[in-house]
């Protein structure tokens, strides 16, 4: 694809990676690309170690009784494997990795609005993750992730180093949002309005929304916690006439909002990746636009849902079910524009538009059996069983984690200048779609037949099904390792590539790869929109464009 | 301007294209910070509103062991700081460097001021045994049995508000190191109006816990 000019250009002008060398240089970057890919580091090493403790959760599970730990040390790992996917990778996964590295591009800015801020979030990630994983050596915490009173007061004291861990993470985490919406509001170049933004800007500001109004409630909940702990506060513990049920609204009214800090970037990556694969516009680009806003904002009023067998009353139940019911409408306007987006379009099924289309899949199963659970009558029957469990895991590994995936092979030749092998990538890609449903798919059955949740042996019954999932696990794992290998080699050895390697419209393809200290030589030329590849492909591109 | 000192210049941080742009980002980006401190405070008053609805006549009892004077006397401190404080905001913004040191100086005084009432208000507290948890041990006319929660919130609230002020005061300090050094005019007072945002929003915290731990 790159003229021979073009590779010229690249060798003479250093770009963000080559300005500068040394170590030093990087720990105390100010270069949102640089602190980017220090994230991505980091969080795909937490995904690493939180992998590994699925796998010996699913290997202990593969027959009833000890199979090759205690239960105590079960409940612990899984404690483990949860705290670590959600706060040390699942949050800070998309926006702080990719979110930092391409939306101050896509915007057309030369950098976040608060550059020394967003490294100190990133070392604010790091000392939490620090703090948190302390919590193994000082004892280990079993109350799984959610820390419910009064199990979590009863805890040994390393419920304080993972509070304190998780607190500060949360900050890591209000800081990077706060950028973020800075950084859109105020430092947009002149030409991108609001509505010339990509959707992946879009879902990421959503996002940003949720972290800062959100988060200060899990940080004073925790707070509270610890000081039930230190102080015998007794807001939540019943012995001193507190009310454990409390604990569950706050600790909900974060982490509901929370799943949609999770899926919101992911659904930003796959407005890009669906159009850039189908050479088609965005369908509807302003009802995916505001169906963001829309999850952000119903996100807060349905945490409810999480606590209908927890002492609340008939009415709330009724209420926070019908509410729940009102968030499958903008994820299904998403879901409907992004197939309506392929429509007639030319689609290549590169290894990231296989990740697409595996979120679509997958996420329509995680959102649709989600719906199952909103409905009264039904969690009853289902709640605490591996149904519940089965439908997380769809939504975050079968959906945030599959956009996660399609984006970075996406825009790994944006990164780092240079293209993985793509049949590799896409044997990673099957094994990843096969690997998964066969683990979670396998644990609706489990759960709508009544093993709960979280429990370390089960009945004679359910172990042919455990069985398949936990070889469907090994499949999995096989699956992320190989397309890990594959894009780490692409990184030395993969081929150079140009500026725009998939043809795509966005601005972020109109920089060189990888992109020079300031994102752009000069001022950013906008000649088309984020999707017009009516434009650019001067009316070639197939079908009609909304 | 002869106040100044004049090798200071302010540099625009390299991915801005002016003063004014980055000014509005800082100012916004501190708006949502505030946002986040009122959420954080947020979990604490709806602590206060579940437990004050669980057990009004504790409650009730409990509040009438705070003490009115010095919370009022806080109160009346904390008001006026929040003046002196919109002052030297002012001042800063009309290049007068001697005003801006003499009213950050008076807002850090009565940050102090209010810190040593706190003082001697916990000691109290601390004397009679009105305590969180186990160490609930009252004595005294009519103190409630189940008084440990109210207690615990309360000090929960204060202290964290507490920490506040302490900070402020760190960040008033910090304020008045620069004023000294004449590195704040017309043309960048950034830090002084992002200070002076923080210290209202202490005083508001404080305007709203007052009535509702001691007045009810």
């Amino acid at each position: 694809m790159a003229s021979q000019a073009e590779t010229l250009d690249r060798i003479e002008k250093p770009n963000y990676l080559t300005v500068t060398h040394g170590l030093k240089s990087w720990l105390t970057t100010q270069d949102h690309k640089r602190i980017g890919l220090m994230y991505l580091g980091s969080v795909s090493a937490a995904f690493l170690i939180g992998g590994l403790m699925a796998l010996l959760v699913r290997l202990e599970l593969i027959a009833p009784g000890e199979t090759i730990m205690t239960s105590t040390t079960y409940n612990q790992i899984f404690t483990l494997h949860g705290i670590i996917m959600i706060f040390l990778f699942i949050i800070p996964s998309i926006p702080a990795a990719l979110g930092n590295f391409l939306m101050p591009i896509m915007v057309g800015a030369k950098d976040v609005a608060f550059p020394r801020l967003n490294l100190a979030s990133y070392y604010l990630w790091v000392a939490g993750a620090v703090f948190t994983l302390a919590a193994i050596i000082s004892g280990g915490v079993d109350t799984g992730w959610t820390f419910y009173t009064p199990q979590s007061i009863r805890q040994s004291g390393s419920i304080l180093w993972m509070g304190f861990g998780i607190f500060i993470l949360g900050f890591s985490s209000i800081f990077t949002g706060l950028n973020f919406l800075v950084t859109m509001h105020k430092l947009r170049a002149p030409g991108i309005g609001w509505f010339d933004m990509p959707l992946f800007c879009w879902a990421i500001y959503g996002t940003a929304l949720i972290q800062i109004l959100a988060t200060p409630v899990l940080a004073i909940t925790l707070l509270l916690l610890a000081s039930e702990k230190i102080f015998q506060v007794g807001v939540f513990n019943p012995a001193l006439g507190g009310d454990p049920v409390l604990f569950q609204h706050f600790f909900w009214f974060y982490s509901h909002p929370a799943v949609y800090i999770m899926i919101l970037p992911g659904m930003g990556i796959i407005s890009e990746t669906i159009t850039a694969f189908s050479r088609k516009h965005i369908f509807g680009y302003r009802f995916v636009a505001f169906s963001s806003l829309a999850i952000a904002v119903l996100g807060f009023l349905v945490w409810g849902h999480h606590m209908f067998v927890s002492a609340e009353s008939e009415f709330s139940t009724m209420i926070f079910s019908f509410l729940t019911f009102f968030v499958a409408i903008p994820s299904a306007i998403k879901i409907f524009n992004w197939t309506a987006t392929m429509y007639k379009g030319s689609i290549d099924l590169s290894t990231p538009m296989l990740y697409t289309l595996s979120f679509l899949f997958l996420f329509s199963i995680g959102g649709l059996t989600g719906v199952f659970l909103g409905a009264l009558s039904v969690d009853v029957h289902v709640h605490d069983t591996y149904f519940v469990v089965a439908h997380f895991h769809y939504v975050m590994m079968g959906g945030t984690v599959m956009a996660f995936l399609a984006g970075l092979f996406y825009w790994w030749p944006k990164m780092f200048g240079r293209m993985y092998n793509e049949s590799v990538a896409r044997v990673g890609a099957v094994l990843v779609f096969l690997g998964f449903n066969v683990t979670f798919l396998t644990q609706f059955v489990l759960g709508s037949k009544g093993m709960p949740r979280r429990y370390y042996d089960y009945l004679e019954q359910f172990q042919p099904l455990n069985q398949m999932s936990t070889f469907g696990s090994w499949i999995l794992g096989l699956g992320l390792i190989l397309s890990a290998w594959c894009l780490l080699r692409a990184v030395r050895h993969g081929k150079r590539v140009g500026a725009n390697p998939w043809g795509a419209t966005g601005i972020e393809w109109r920089t060189p790869s990888p992109p020079p200290l300031e994102n752009f030589e000069g001022e950013p030329e906008i000649p088309y929109g984020p999707y017009d590849y009516h434009v650019m492909y001067g009316g070639a591109a197939k079908g009609d464009h909304t | 301007m002869t106040e100044h000192s004049p090798e200071f210049k302010h540099h625009v941080g390299h991915h801005f294209t002016d003063a004014e742009q980055e000014f509005n980002a800082n100012k916004f980006g501190f708006w949502l910070f505030l946002a986040t401190e009122v959420l954080m405070f947020g979990g604490l008053f709806v602590a206060y509103a579940v437990f004050s609805n669980l057990y009004p006549e504790m409650w009730a009892a409990a509040s009438g062991h705070l003490d009115r004077i010095m919370g009022g006397s806080n109160t009346v401190v904390l008001i006026v700081s929040s003046l002196t404080m919109a002052l030297a905001v002012r001042a800063s913004q009309t290049d007068n460097r001697k005003a801006t040191i003499v009213f950050l100086v008076c807002t850090l005084a009565l940050a102090a001021t209010f810190m040593v009432i706190k003082y001697f208000e916990y000691s109290a507290k601390f004397e009679h045994g009105l305590l969180p948890g186990q160490w609930y041990t009252p004595h005294g006319p009519d103190t409630p049995a189940q008084g440990n929660l109210f207690f615990g919130l309360y000090f929960m609230t204060t202290g964290l508000h507490g920490i506040h002020v302490l900070a402020g005061m760190v960040a008033i300090s910090w304020l008045l190191r620069k004023a000294v050094k004449g590195q704040f005019s017309s043309r960048w007072y950034t830090p002084v109006e992002i200070v002076g945002l923080y210290w209202h929003l202490v005083d508001l915290v404080w305007i709203y816990l007052f009535p509702l731990y001691y007045l009810v």
